[in-house]
């Protein structure tokens, strides 16, 4: 069966020319980056280029990268090294629509830790409440740290703007841009953040391999206290073959961002227009505008979800959903619920992530297995009579 | 993904007895579009209250909609008094088991059939004894006890994969965990 796969902002297909560039270094060029001899030295050369290309990639200078694991690796070294930069400060701040990295440090702080937590709010479209957020800020806060882009809904949130005002109050802003990075173009110094994550899954490299985007200036604690590796700034022998990984995957993120500007966002737009006419009693989940261009999060009335995915599934269609049965949770996720989309389509809510590795004849079998997928369900439930809620 | 059994994809993917059933005397619904589940069982009896038909709606998961299948296939021919008997455990075990975190399908299942039981005999179930404990998905404190003493349950955990109760919110779990350890108390 032909999977089709539209769930990219869960995980990404490795591109091909990132498994070339990290071959020969899962093999015969092992050797340690920090090494004095030439055979260590090699693959520190090769570092030393990927660097180069994640810190061409959003605009940054080579030494303000730090390899990590993953994005929830970053985001808690960057919040980590805010408090202890400033430990007479115990006011942290974030949204309440942020990914579990960052909303469970922020909860397991306020718990353990005693901090006072700001929670920024979101409106119906999943916009931030930016006039609150001004406001919470104080002389007591620590650090800011907001998404850039919304992992569910793709709503973006105007980093630029935000680093004006935390920069006037000298408050340090950390943005998780895991899901903003390679679909919409990021540039630290434009955007004027002092801390920035990124996940190379996300962007087609392997899992396993995040970056912290540190501003030169600041002086950055260790999460992970060890070797001299990362300046100092992260312990622990590199992973070479994934940065190597990383740094093509940053150099093809590049050169793609228009393709996702403009293909990408037509393939999204075709198959949003598509399934807003054919299905009755649907609706998009957050801002149509301020949005990434390869999200779609559409909710369909009186179903729900997990049933919606199986049945995707069985046709090899691969996408996401906020309902609470696919979580764990009982309730639907808790970014619709923030932004309090009603409960007869937030179950049954289904995000469809893409990428420049989709076609239209995809966008059209989404279409046309949907369709008849919705009736089945809606057939079942008894919240749905001749053609409406009911 | 949940590990379901070869029994809950079947159901889930053709169920059984789907739909309005014409004729029907006794409905039994129970969940809301709120809980994310919902199930509106039919039932035709004849005067000598033996079940001739049974039929479902759901809104919900795969589990919820093969548990209700299950649920109706279970039924058809049983008299109510030999329905009112049915557990969550028999629909559980029909599908050769659910996932824990789905056990409150199962209970949905034994829920609707016992107000479609009391729908038939004009029974009206009047408000829930006991206090509420969990208000996201109205729970009380005897429903907890039950499930507790009739399933073993041990922790919060075990008593939201069966009631839901403490699953939404949250604020209700160290309450819930009060009625835990009343009901341990007492043996």
């Amino acid at each position: 069966m032909k999977i089709v796969y539209t769930d990219n902002n869960a995980t990404t297909k490795v591109a091909d020319e990132v498994i070339e560039e990290m071959l020969p270094y899962f093999g015969e060029l092992y050797g340690n980056p920090s090494s004095m001899h030439t055979f260590g030295d090699q693959v520190g050369k090769k570092v030393k280029e990927a660097r180069q290309r994640v810190a061409d990639f959003i605009n940054a200078d080579p030494d303000e990268i730090v390899f990590t694991s993953c994005g929830t690796e970053s985001d808690n070294a960057a919040i980590n090294a805010a408090l202890i930069a400033f430990p007479e400060k115990k006011h942290i701040i974030t949204s309440n629509v942020e990914h579990p990295a960052i909303n469970n440090l922020y909860q397991h702080l306020k718990k353990t830790k005693g901090y006072e937590v700001t929670f920024v709010p979101v409106d119906k479209k999943g916009l931030l409440d930016l006039d609150l957020l001004y406001k919470s800020m104080s002389d007591n806060t620590a650090i800011v740290s907001l998404m850039w882009a919304n992992n569910e809904t793709g709503v973006l949130f105007p980093i630029e703007e935000i680093a004006k005002k935390t920069r006037e109050k000298g408050i340090l802003f950390h943005t998780d841009a895991v899901q903003a990075a390679g679909k919409i173009p990021i540039d630290v110094k434009k955007a004027g953040v002092d801390m920035l994550s990124l996940s190379g899954h996300k962007i087609h490299a392997p899992k396993g391999i995040g970056v912290l985007y540190v501003k030169k200036g600041f002086k950055f604690s260790p999460l992970l206290i060890g070797g001299h590796q990362e300046k100092g700034r992260r312990g622990g022998t590199e992973n070479t073959v994934s940065i190597i990984g990383l740094g093509k995957a940053c150099e093809l993120a590049k050169e793609n961002l228009p393709i996702m500007n403009t293909e990408v966002r037509g393939l999204r737009d075709y198959l949003q227009t598509g399934l807003l006419e054919k299905i009755p009693g649907s609706s998009v989940n957050g801002d149509l505008e301020q949005r990434l261009p390869n999200t779609l999060y559409i909710g369909f009335d009186a179903v729900e979800g997990e049933s919606i995915l199986l049945l995707l599934d069985r046709e090899g269609i691969c996408a996401s959903s906020g309902s609470a049965c696919t979580s764990g949770s009982l309730d639907p996720s808790h970014v619709l619920m923030a932004m309090k989309v009603p409960f007869k389509s937030a179950h049954g809510s289904i995000r469809f992530s893409l990428s420049h590795y989709n076609t239209k004849e995809e966008m059209d079998i989404i279409i046309t297995t949907l369709v008849p997928v919705i009736q089945k369900l809606r057939d079942m439930s008894p919240f749905w009579k001749d053609g409406k809620m009911v | 993904m949940w590990d379901y059994t070869d029994q809950v994809k079947d159901h889930f993917l053709k169920p059984r007895n789907v739909g309005e059933l014409k004729g029907a005397n006794a409905i039994g619904e129970t969940g809301s579009l709120n809980c994310g589940d919902a199930l509106r069982l039919y039932l035709k009896v004849n005067k000598n209250e033996r079940i001739m038909d049974a039929s479902f709606m759901t809104f919900g998961c795969a589990s919820a909609v093969a548990s209700s299948s299950a649920l109706t296939e279970i039924i058809k021919g049983m008299t109510l008094d030999e329905a009112a008997k049915i557990t969550n455990d028999d629909i559980s075990d029909y599908l050769g088991g659910l996932p824990k975190e789905k056990m409150h399908c199962s209970v949905m299942g034994q829920s609707a059939l016992k107000k479609a039981i009391a729908n038939f005999r004009g029974v009206q179930i009047l408000s829930k004894p006991g206090q509420i404990v969990c208000e996201c998905f109205d729970v009380t404190d005897l429903e907890i006890i039950d499930a507790v003493k009739a399933n073993g349950l041990e922790t919060t955990e075990d008593v939201t994969n069966y009631l839901k109760a403490g699953g939404g919110c949250g604020q209700c779990l160290d309450r819930i965990e009060e009625v835990l350890e009343s009901v341990k108390a007492k043996g």
